[in-house]
């Protein structure tokens, strides 16, 4: 039983030293989120309940924006729960890995599945064959624990302290320059870049359309747009 | 400024909701079943397809000056968005982003 056990609880420091980089990134993020909520208007409440139960950065700034253009409700949620679509993409890749861990455990790592715990554990798992259920179970929960304790605090820093700083720091920018600063590492490849190309342009000349239907719209042809100029490069090669 | 209240919420919760079926779907739903290549393929560019479009307006035509385009920001935003890509770093974007922006204000 011991060498399990010390598997299991080795996989977790992993997990959680492995993740640790990324507070670099989650910390400004998290404050900036805090500002922008309030810029926005929303009260610390409503911030904090967004962030800890939300917990997806993109998803709660594409929110944030859409409450200040008075779009409706359901244009909100069609838009921001897309955003999040990627992470059906995440759940169903971590089948192989965990899909034997109890119903319980499950409904634990579905919480903590986020960007950087997913990518961490799905470079890391195939590396890792001498590890258990148990231990694969236990690296996603630490490299959560690294980055989403940090994730809350810095929100409500920014929350709490956003309102208090002058506006000659032109904290209404800070949204713009989260949604860049995320979109930056993204555009990795040329479909990445034709679907974002695609998206800006779309978005603009279809600003006319009622309730911010033209960006979904905008969305739908830039998704298309990535899918095939990917296709197209595939094809292209030998 | 004033949101509705009952707006705020439902989309809080709607969107907690959401997010989390997602994040559940297969691992504990719909468990070993592989999806279609072409879904992969549409869906790793739902991100990058939405949000170059959501935030564009607000760098052309930003709150803060009534719509009116702030040279500033675009310099700034524009700086952002090109470090960002070149470190491929979202700390380098944010930083290049303020840096310039708090540069430009003071020279101007």
């Amino acid at each position: 039983m011991k060498p399990k056990q010390t598997t299991s609880k080795s996989a977790f420091w992993a997990g959680y030293c492995d993740c640790a980089p990324f507070l670099l990134v989650a910390c400004p993020f998290a404050l900036l989120f805090g500002v922008a909520a309030t810029e926005a208007g929303l009260n610390i409440v409503q911030t904090m309940a967004m962030t800890v139960l939300v917990i997806a950065g993109a998803a709660q700034f594409t929110a944030l924006v859409l409450l200040q253009e008075n779009a409706p409700t359901l244009i909100i949620l069609v838009t921001a729960l897309a955003v999040n679509l990627r992470m059906a993409m995440y759940s169903a890749a971590l089948v192989p890995h965990l899909g034997k861990a109890s119903p319980r455990m499950k409904m634990l790592i579905a919480y903590l599945n986020i960007d950087q715990t997913f990518a961490l554990s799905t470079t890391r798992y195939p590396q890792e064959t001498e590890w258990t259920l148990a231990g694969r179970c236990n690296y996603f929960i630490g490299a959560s624990l690294a980055i989403m304790p940090a994730w809350v605090v810095f929100s409500y820093i920014g929350a709490a302290f956003g309102a208090t700083i002058p506006d000659a720091f032109a904290l209404d920018f800070a949204m713009p320059i989260c949604f860049l600063a995320l979109i930056a590492p993204a555009l990795r490849s040329l479909p990445h870049v034709a679907a974002a190309a695609t998206s800006v342009i779309g978005a603009l000349a279809l600003s006319w359309i009622p309730f911010s239907l033209g960006l979904i719209v905008a969305a739908v042809f830039a998704m298309l747009i990535g899918a095939q100029t990917e296709l197209w490069l595939s094809r292209r090669k030998p | 400024m004033t949101l509705d209240q009952t707006q705020v919420w439902t989309i809080i919760t709607a969107l907690a909701v959401g997010t989390y079926f997602i994040r559940w779907s297969f691992l504990g739903l719909l468990g070993d079943r592989e999806l279609p290549e072409w879904a992969i393929r549409h869906l790793r560019y739902t991100a990058v397809a939405i949000l170059p479009g959501l935030i564009a307006p607000f760098v052309l035509w930003p709150t803060a000056t009534n719509g009116e385009t702030d040279p500033t920001r675009l310099i700034a935003a524009l700086a952002s968005l090109t470090i960002g890509v070149w470190r491929k770093s979202a700390v380098a974007a944010i930083l290049s982003g303020f840096g310039t922006l708090y540069l430009l204000q003071y020279l101007t």
